[in-house]
């Protein structure tokens, strides 16, 4: 039963990666190799690796470098800045990239694009790292001091090492982040494999060659997940051996150091928050007074809403029955299912829009130009983020408090009623809570799916932005990111709290 | 009048035999011991006696109602078996008097015996407290309290103590033995700690590859095992071969006094803490041994012995201050009759 649903919910899910397969064969070989084997691929896929490669490389030296200094050094109001350093996750690259745009002109191309995409995506290796951090047994340390290793070589030779794998998964979400990103790219001008695939898409005359990028963008996401798994597989686990409470991690005093460092974090915070968040109040007020526009913003958000409302909905239904069952039967099979899921969060939303056009127009045509085709992409998208909310939630309700339940009397009904869903149901709406959120910043599939003439908070931003029209899109933008900052709070909050996840 | 009965039953997970022809009596009002190493089966044993398990073959009988076997599975929340899990599994949504609560419906929530219980197990006064204020010892009082109060015909607890550490483990096991005795309830213990079963319980039933190898009170269990893998389980054993000819056996250690008389080859029992250490030559039929190393616990000395045949031997002795040295040359002699098992001794235990 479980399993069925487990198996049905991950069909859906690979629907536009096989179909996206499909439609690369039915293309066939010549042609592909026609399309790819050209000098615009090679610099296509230059272009977005040398992006990717530097963002990733200024996001582990901003990501660790904030973390160290929030978790480990006298450095002052490290507290706010810890909440600070997070902030980042809740401005959606596009609308960080308009807000650079609206203050400093001529900020397009492939450096701007860097700094911007650096700017908010460091917090991926922040949070893992900064949870790391925190969670390194003190102990560990002093012993490494009495075996004879100064300060900074314990820091390499242990604290370093066992902050690894954190660094190394931040890292690789940023890389895979990158690749995937549309906003900021495409309002930055620079040509990267996503921006191109719209581009020969939305001029409508380049079908087969938008899709041939798309796979070829595919290819090289598996490469990096692939190489990923390959090197976490050599990776150990580092366990705390042993019981006894943890005690805070010792202090480093930063000494002459302490000007400098504040100074290069508050400049961090400036550029990844402060500058886009103040451009946004400056355009956001002469936006809203433009005649029409309350109506129309509303307009815009009760759509957002409703069609993420129905992408939550729809997420949380497939991700139900994987998360019970990874969190209730743990084995091959589950752990295939969940990375399974994975596979198409690494994709990118274009790629995911782009496959399910297609699937809309040649098999599922009722549903084209629907909002449930909308709700399925977002379905794909974000269904790692439910499963692993079910699954977290209903860890919190362990089968032996249910047969502790049933062995005083009470019989499966009750004990659903009266111990699982008192448990699991916070966990599972923070869950949803989550995926909708998220759906409501979603770009670029919602740029190809949305049914004609219906306009999103996203998808206004970007209309407004790409006429260079800032007052008019700024409302959206100012929208979106209080939107986002409530879960990024949450986010940090955990992170930085003592034995949270890392 | 027996509480629980298991007959002949069996379960298998896979090519694992967790249960191969497990039986059990349980009498009204006592407390049992089930006692193995890790993997023994005893925990399958108890999943099955809950109905959280399907027996494969047997039966199992609650008082006059049989509730597996024959095709028959009471379901866990029809049978009045209330669990006690290791980890106590509070409910962590509800306070302490909710979770004492659960098994009873509203009037009998009323009556008081929430009240009750929680004095029983020593919290009177804690019912607002939520689950998370509380000691690990609490905790598990608070799972024990919540067994007993709607009187289930049996509580089972499975390893209730060996997620605590050893202090608090002593005064926790006396109380929880005096509520179960209080509330007149029939208990099942589960544990892999010897000394657990033996200081708490009526009855200890030992098991190995999902068998019953023994049933019988502590003192029996110790005292008779009835065979050399029980023996050894259950305390320190001195185990040696000898050839019966009624009531005596000779040994390395002399011939020795049998608690039963019989005639064949046997494997001897000799209890560490039976065995006397004396100066050599003190006694006219000791045996002459080497001490080779002692191990000194406070109350008691434990010595590493040899005898001039190169047996080992093991001898528990109070401590009085006398010291032994490695090398020292003692004498040996042994206290009481010893309890004879059939066989010789298999090689591995």
């Amino acid at each position: 039963m479980l399993l069925t649903g487990s198996l049905l919910a991950v069909a859906v899910a690979l629907i536009p990666l096989v179909y996206l397969g499909v439609r690369a064969a039915e293309a066939g070989g010549e042609r592909i190799r026609a399309e790819l084997l050209t000098g615009a691929t090679a610099e296509l896929a230059a272009t977005s690796l040398a992006l990717a490669a530097l963002v990733t490389a200024g996001c582990l030296l901003l990501g660790v470098g904030a973390a160290f200094l929030v978790t480990r050094t006298d450095l002052p109001l490290r507290r706010t800045f810890g909440v600070v350093a997070a902030l980042p996750l809740a401005m959606p690259t596009y609308v960080a990239a308009f807000g650079w745009v609206s203050v400093v002109d001529g900020f397009h191309g492939f450096w701007p694009a860097a700094l911007v995409l650096t700017f908010c995506s460091f917090p991926y290796v922040y949070l893992p790292v900064a949870a790391a951090l925190r969670s390194v047994d003190p102990a560990v340390e002093e012993v490494s001091q009495s075996l004879g290793r100064g300060g900074r070589r314990t820091f390499t030779g242990v604290t370093l090492r066992q902050i690894r794998p954190a660094v190394v998964a931040g890292g690789l979400l940023v890389t895979l982040y990158v690749l995937s990103d549309f906003g900021a790219v495409a309002l930055l001008r620079v040509n990267t494999f996503t921006r191109s695939v719209f581009t020969s898409f939305d001029l409508g005359f380049d079908r087969v060659g938008a899709l041939v990028q798309a796979t070829a963008l595919v290819v090289v996401t598996l490469v990096i997940l692939g190489a990923e798994l390959a090197v976490r597989r050599h990776d150990t686990r580092y366990a705390k051996v042993g019981g006894g409470t943890r005690r805070p991690a010792r202090i480093v005093r930063l000494g002459p150091w302490r000007a400098p460092a504040l100074l290069a974090i508050v400049a961090v915070a400036a550029g990844s928050f402060a500058v886009p968040g103040a451009a946004l109040v400056r355009w956001t007020a002469e936006g809203v007074s433009r005649p029409g526009s309350p109506a129309e913003i509303a307009g815009a958000a009760a759509n957002s809403m409703g069609v993420s409302a129905l992408g939550a909905a729809l997420t949380m239904l497939l991700a139900l029955p994987i998360g019970l069952l990874t969190a209730r039967a743990p084995g091959p099979l589950s752990a295939v299912l969940d990375r399974l899921t994975y596979l198409t969060h690494a994709l990118p939303g274009l790629v995911v829009g782009l496959s399910l056009v297609f699937f809309g127009i040649n098999v599922a045509y009722p549903l084209y130009q629907t909002r449930w085709l909308l709700a399925l992409a977002y379905a794909t998208l974000f269904l790692p983020l439910a499963v692993g909310a079910v699954a977290s939630a209903a860890a919190l309700s362990p089968p032996s408090l249910e047969e502790a339940a049933r062995s005083l009397g009470r019989g499966p009904w009750a004990v659903l009623r009266t111990v699982t869903l008192p448990l699991t149901l916070p966990g599972i709406g923070a869950g949803a809570a989550l995926v909708f959120l998220t759906c409501m910043k979603e770009l670029p599939a919602t740029l190809l799916l949305r049914p004609t003439g219906m306009d999103t908070l996203a998808t206004e931003l970007w209309t407004h932005t790409s006429v260079a029209a800032y007052a008019a899109a700024s409302p959206y933008a100012a929208l979106l990111v209080i939107l986002s900052a409530g879960p990024v709070l949450v986010l940090a909050r955990r992170a930085l709290t003592p034995g949270g996840t890392p | 009048m027996n509480a629980l009965v298991v007959r002949a039953a069996h379960k298998a997970f896979g090519p694992v035999k967790a249960l191969d022809g497990a039986e059990l009596t349980v009498p009204a009002g006592s407390l049992t011991a089930v006692l193995g190493p890790s993997g023994c089966g005893k925990t399958t044993l108890l999943r099955c006696v809950a109905g959280f398990e399907h027996l494969d073959a047997g039966e199992i009988t609650l008082g006059d109602r049989a509730v597996s076997g024959s095709g028959r599975h009471v379901p866990a929340h029809r049978r009045g078996v209330a669990v006690v899990p290791q980890d106590g599994a509070l409910f962590p949504h509800l306070d302490v008097a909710g979770n004492v609560g659960y098994g009873l419906d509203a009037a009998q929530r009323r009556s008081g015996r929430v009240d009750q219980v929680l004095e029983l197990v020593g919290l009177a006064g804690y019912g607002r407290r939520m689950p998370h204020q509380l000691s690990g010892g609490q905790q598990q009082r608070v799972a024990v309290a919540r067994a007993l109060a709607p009187r289930p015909r049996l509580v089972l607890l499975d390893e209730p103590f060996s997620a605590l550490d050893a202090g608090l483990r002593a005064g926790l096991r006396a109380d929880v033995r005096a509520a179960l005795h209080a509330d007149g309830a029939t208990a099942v213990l589960v544990t892999h700690d010897q000394g657990e079963a033996l200081s708490m319980a009526d009855q200890v039933v030992v098991m190995h590859q999902g068998r019953v190898r023994r049933q019988g009170t502590p003192l029996e269990v110790y005292r008779t095992p009835g065979d050399p893998w029980v023996a050894r389980f259950v305390g320190d054993a001195v185990l040696l071969p000898g050839t019966a000819g009624g009531d005596r056996v000779p040994t390395p250690l002399g011939e020795l006094a049998l608690d039963r008389a019989c005639h064949d080859t046997i494997t001897v029992l000799v209890r560490p803490e039976q065995i006397r250490v004396t100066p050599p030559d003190a006694a006219p039929d000791a045996v002459a041994a080497t001490v080779r190393g002692q191990l000194f616990h406070g109350h008691d000395v434990v010595l590493d012995l040899r005898l001039d045949d190169g047996t080992p031997v093991t001898a528990r002795v109070l401590d009085r201050g006398q010291q032994l040295v490695p090398g020292q040359r003692v004498g040996l002699t042994v206290d009481g009759p010893v309890h004879a098992m059939p066989g010789p001794e298999p090689v591995a235990g």
